[in-house]
């Protein structure tokens, strides 16, 4: 398409980049979790170790919350975007053929009052 | 005494009709029910005409006319044959026929085709 | 608390779990599942992860090793941090192809291979056997906890030993009635599910509450909590235990973090039991929350409970003595509720899970091996003998689990089995993450992984477990638990890769390797199973897996999908995907692939097959949806062109055909006719002679009148004028009256009728005549036509949802093979045919046109094992659009 509005492209990217943010979540965690049992194991292992670990595990939860969230709103924002153009394209497509689009419906409804009158 | 016409008819009250009819003539008659054995029954009773139905269970008469003409023995083959067909127009199969009779037939008009064929 | 009450409390809690499963089955069966699946049922039944293991024994880990319990809830809640990417593509691909298992996802990644998917089901039930013998002994545990409670309680430990055996039974009664109800297509469970769901309820709350009471009951809260733990971490007695060992803490995240995914039971509520990816939204944070939940407070009971507890307590059972000893009946009551429900929901789905594995993968198959014979298929019900396969397998499955409990003597400590049973199954990891990110990976390679891992998780970790052998002798410095796990995993992984490099995958796991890896629909080989009459064996084999309805119902589905009416769809790829697809979902993809590839008689596939195939699904993937729904409404629209167009054709062969029979019908009689009445016409006929004649003349004029009669009202019938006389009648009487009127027809025969006497009394408002009419002439065909040696007519009677009356007339013949099937309604059909029996073939054909009139339809129901007709009569006739035509025709 060559004239791709721009509110999709935006709303794309801002879909793909959460994407990676979902990505780089659980590398991110990982390293976060492992790394002070490896580095200084000791005192990783005391009071101060759990509250550190439960800490972590709170934010990560929340992390991963607000992430989906907002991935889906940025899906939902795509897919209104998509609708958007689709539509914009159907309009320019009927007002360029002419009549029939806007005629189609009217016979459909006066169908129904037609039909009794033929019978 | 030798078999003078061999019918094959699967209508067992038009085979009467026919019956009849010839016998009163003289002919030595003998009737076959469907086309199942037909070309063994001309084989072994060798009559000087066959009358055949053309539309026939098991095996139709255009085929057991085939078949007779495709006998080795010559004389055999050249049994002359009188095709009766309740078609409305006769069918190609019936082109090696001798004689073609549409159902209904005058009775006058089948005897003197036999009386013909057998001079 | 005395003995007795919780043993009655116990019941009283299993009744209620009992209720809560029928219920919920009872609203899905009626189609209330909005509430049954909320992602938060969803994220509940995941809980299935805590078993026994963790709400008894994390404690008592943590008591031994301090932080490192947590391990066990780290590895999930990093994969569940991945869920958006990770998760929820797995359930998708899993969902597309109808997975059932673990193992039957593998092998439908590599080839629909069933060795492979038998080989992963043995990992599984050697690893789970132990692991439900420890949540039975888990159960037996807190039962004598109180039990040595009360004052006559050593009288009564007698009994708490026989509570393993009364477990293992009440589980299997439960796990039979609500996991193997039915063999859907989709393997869901919605009873077992919701029960569950309550379950984890009361797992966390009996966790929180008690966390609770000990953090602010027995403690001053959280300031002075944390003091204690750091007290602790340095006293000697277990300091050296509580310190993180970098080695054990890697390796024990890894292999949770592989559990989750490949547990039978995690992947069964995971996967199998999801209805979509998108509930992974909420559990991709909800259920990290639930285990955070479960472990806040295990530090805390276990350091309280060091404290205040005797020091030959067992630290397994901190849970249970400790507010037993501060007096807290009711609290224990409660956590020991928590626990029983962690034990019994994770028993309860390993069991659905393994016997699903076991009767896909080892009883189906192996029977269908020794089966072979295809005459004796026609008739056998496999969904009956598939769900009894289950049954017997969730028998087995908890008798070996009980045996264990016994065997061993529950002396191990609990958090040692539960990880023998994780490393076990983190052996199928690599081939599930290599099969569904790698197309290169293959059979060979997911053959050498398993076997190398399996084997040295033998070695090195189960047979020690169980006292047979011993682990190598290693340096102090290392861990054996954390250089078992390594040392296997890596070999596995290592394997993997290696034979799939140098292996080469077969066509039918390059085109399943393409669409695990790309999510995209298979699309299965174009070559095989061409033309209509392999239809009818597939639907006859359906049949026999999901039973008669649902499997016409589907078949017909896909007709008028592809535009054609009838029960038989032309066997495109695109159609026998889909039916593999879904008959994979009941028997496992290796067994559905294998039976339509025997019953459509199909040709394996080629490499430009393949070519085309990866072109399709590149095509697929590109594809926008809007383009592809205009594609798709252009192909039905073609496909309804085309059979149109072939009806056209074959119609007007039959007018030409049509005239030719008129001719033929009417010119018969009239021979008879003119030669009789000339030869009546001869002076010298005898009395008896003349009479005869005469007969002869009348008998062939009233088969003429016959004939125009028939004519007549078939013309009348197609131009909708016919006049309908409606009443009510029992349709009981009505086919009484239609076998008698019938019986006549070759009375010479012994037909045996079967009918459903007491279905059969139904109410109808028609035409009853003209019902009647219809009736006998099918019953009549049936008598003319079945060609058995001991011809049978099977009748039966049923009302559908909707009202009205459906009635299926089958004969025990040879039937009507497929492409006469679609002409039979036409008027001289029967017009070539040898055994036309004397009939003109109009009787089909009024048949229709009346019951078209009727406001119902009669059809030809194809792989009934014979010939078979279905009568469908609306709830009442179209009365007044037949009135109308009436004025119209005055």
């Amino acid at each position: 398409m060559p004239d791709r509005p721009l509110f999709l492209e935006r709303a794309s990217f801002r879909r793909r980049r959460l994407g990676d943010a979902a990505r780089v979540l659980p590398i991110a965690a990982t390293l976060l979790i492992l790394v002070p049992a490896w580095w200084i194991p000791r005192s990783a292992s005391s009071a101060g170790g759990a509250v550190w670990l439960f800490g972590l595990w709170a934010t990560l939860i929340v992390a991963i919350w607000a992430l989906h969230r907002a991935l889906l709103r940025a899906e939902a924002a795509t897919l209104r975007a998509e609708e958007a153009v689709a539509e914009a394209v159907r309009v320019r497509a009927g007002t360029a053929t002419g009549t029939p689009a806007a005629a189609a419906p009217a016979p459909a409804a006066a169908d129904p009052e037609g039909d009794p009158g033929a019978v | 005494m030798a078999l003078d016409i061999l019918m094959i008819e699967d209508e067992p009250n038009i085979a009467e009709a026919v019956r009849f009819i010839l016998s009163r003539d003289g002919w030595q008659l003998r009737l076959l029910q469907d086309g199942h054995g037909a070309i063994e029954e001309i084989r072994a009773a060798r009559p000087r005409l066959v009358i055949l139905d053309l539309m026939l269970p098991h095996r139709s008469g255009a085929e057991i006319l085939g078949d007779l003409r495709a006998e080795a023995d010559a004389a055999l083959a050249a049994t002359p044959v009188l095709m009766l067909t309740a078609r409305g127009q006769t069918a190609d199969a019936a082109d090696q026929a001798d004689a073609v009779l549409g159902k209904p037939f005058a009775n006058d008009d089948l005897r003197a085709q036999v009386r013909r064929m057998l001079a | 608390m005395p003995f007795e009450t919780l043993v009655a409390g116990c019941l009283a809690y299993v009744v209620l779990m009992f209720a809560v499963a029928f219920a919920a089955d009872r609203a899905a069966a009626r189609g209330r599942i909005r509430w049954l699946d909320h992602p938060l049922v969803y994220t509940l039944s995941l809980s299935v992860y805590c078993s026994a293991w963790t709400f008894y024994g994390a404690v008592g880990y943590a008591t031994r090793s301090g932080l490192e319990f947590a391990t066990i809830y780290l590895g999930p809640t990093i994969v569940f941090a991945g869920a958006w990417w990770g998760l929820r593509r797995l359930v998708r691909v899993a969902r597309m192809h109808h997975v059932t298992s673990i193992a039957d996802l593998i092998s439908a990644r590599f080839g629909k291979s069933n060795p492979l998917a038998a080989l992963i089901t043995l990992i599984a039930v050697i690893a789970a056997t132990p692991y439900i013998a420890l949540q039975l002994q888990s159960v037996r545990l807190s039962f004598e906890v109180f039990a040595t409670e009360t004052p006559n309680g050593a009288g009564l430990n007698g009994a708490a030993g026989g509570t393993a055996l009364w477990v293992a039974a009440g589980l299997a009664l439960f796990t039979i009635l609500f996991g193997t109800r039915n063999l859907a297509a989709d393997e869901r469970h919605h009873g077992v599910v919701t029960a569950i769901a309550l379950e984890a309820v009361v797992k966390l709350l009996a966790f929180l509450a008690l966390g609770a009471f000990v953090v602010w009951g027995l403690a001053d809260g959280p300031g002075d909590i944390l003091a204690r733990i750091d007290a602790a971490s340095r006293d000697p007695a277990i300091a050296e235990g509580w310190i993180l060992r970098a080695d054990r803490w890697t390796a024990l995240i890894v292999v949770s973090a592989a559990a989750i995914l490949t547990l039978p039971r995690m992947f069964q509520v995971m996967v199998v039991e999801a209805a979509d990816e998108e509930r992974l939204h909420v559990a991709g944070w909800a259920f990290p929350a639930y285990l955070f939940a479960m472990s806040l407070f295990v530090l805390p009971i276990a350091v309280m409970g060091r404290e205040l507890l005797p020091a030959e307590a067992n630290p397994d059972l901190y849970m249970l003595t400790l507010p037993a000893a501060s007096g807290q009946n009711l609290l224990a009551f409660l956590v020991f509720l928590g626990g029983f429900s962690a034990a019994t929901s994770m028993v309860v789905v390993c069991a659905i899970a393994l016997a699903t594995m076991i009767s896909n993968h080892w009883i189906v198959p192996g029977w269908l091996a020794l089966r072979r014979r295809p005459a004796s298929e026609e008739t056998e019900d496999l969904r009956r003998f598939v769900l009894n396969a289950r049954r017997l397998a969730i028998l087995a499955v908890m008798a070996a689990g009980w045996v264990y409990h016994q065997a061993s003597g529950g002396a191990a400590a609990l958090a040692a089995m539960g990880l023998v049973a994780f490393t076990g199954m983190a052996q199928v990891l690599p081939a599930m993450l290599g099969g569904l990110l790698w197309r290169g990976a293959n059979r060979r390679g997911a053959y050498a992984g398993f076997g190398s891992g399996f084997f040295l998780w033998l070695l090195l970790i189960f047979l020690p477990s169980v006292g047979i052998g011993q682990a190598p002798p290693l340096p102090a410095t290392v861990d054996p638990l954390a250089f078992s796990i390594f040392i296997s995993l890596s070999a596995n992984t290592l394997a993997f890769v290696g034979f799939s490099i140098f292996g080469f995958p077969d066509p039918v796991e390059r085109v399943q390797g393409l669409s695990f890896v790309s999510a995209v629909e298979p699309i299965r080989h174009s070559r095989m199973l061409r033309g209509e009459d392999r239809a009818e064996p597939l639907l006859a084999m359906t049949r026999r897996i999901w039973g008669g309805d649902a499997a016409l119902e589907f078949f017909q589905q896909e007709a008028s999908a592809q535009g054609k009416s009838g029960f038989l769809p032309d066997l495109t790829p695109k159609f026998l995907t889909r039916l593999e697809r879904r008959l994979s979902g009941s028997v496992g993809a290796a067994t559905a692939h294998a039976m339509i590839e025997r019953v459509g008689g199909g040709v394996s596939l080629t490499v430009s097959d393949l070519l085309q195939v990866a072109d399709e699904a590149q095509r697929a993937k590109e594809e926008a949806q809007r383009l592809e729904s205009a594609t798709t409404e252009l192909a039905r629209t073609a496909t309804q062109l085309r059979e149109a167009n072939d009806k056209l054709t074959a119609l007007s062969v039959q007018k030409d055909a049509f005239l030719g029979q008129i001719s033929h019908e009417l010119r018969t009689p009239m021979t008879s006719v003119r030669a009789f009445s000339e030869i009546l016409k001869t002076p010298d006929l005898s009395d008896e002679e003349r009479a005869r004649f005469a007969g002869i003349i009348h008998d062939e004029a009233g088969r003429l009148t016959r004939l125009l009669d028939d004519l007549l009202d078939l013309s009348v019938l197609e131009s909708g004028r016919a006049q309908l006389n409606v009443t009510a009648a029992n349709l009981h009487d009505l086919i009484g009256r239609a076998l008698t009127a019938a019986s006549a027809t070759r009375a010479d025969r012994v037909f045996t009728v079967d009918r459903d006497m007491p279905a059969e009394h139904l109410g109808v408002i028609t035409d009853t005549d003209r019902l009647l009419q219809v009736l006998i002439n099918v019953i009549s065909n049936a008598r003319k036509y079945c060609d058995a040696d001991r011809p049978v007519l099977k009748i039966r009677v049923r009302r559908p949802a909707a009202g009205g009356a459906q009635i299926d007339l089958i004969d025990n013949g040879s039937g009507i093979d497929g492409p006469r099937q679609s002409l039979i309604f036409e008027k001289f059909a029967r017009l070539n045919d040898p055994a036309r029996a004397g009939g003109a073939g109009l009787g089909l054909a009024i048949c229709r046109e009346i019951m078209a009139a009727l406001g119902g339809n009669i059809t030809y129901l194809p792989g009934q094992g014979g010939a078979a007709f279905r009568i469908d009569l609306p709830p009442r006739p179209p009365a007044i659009v037949s009135r109308g035509h009436q004025d119209a025709a005055q």
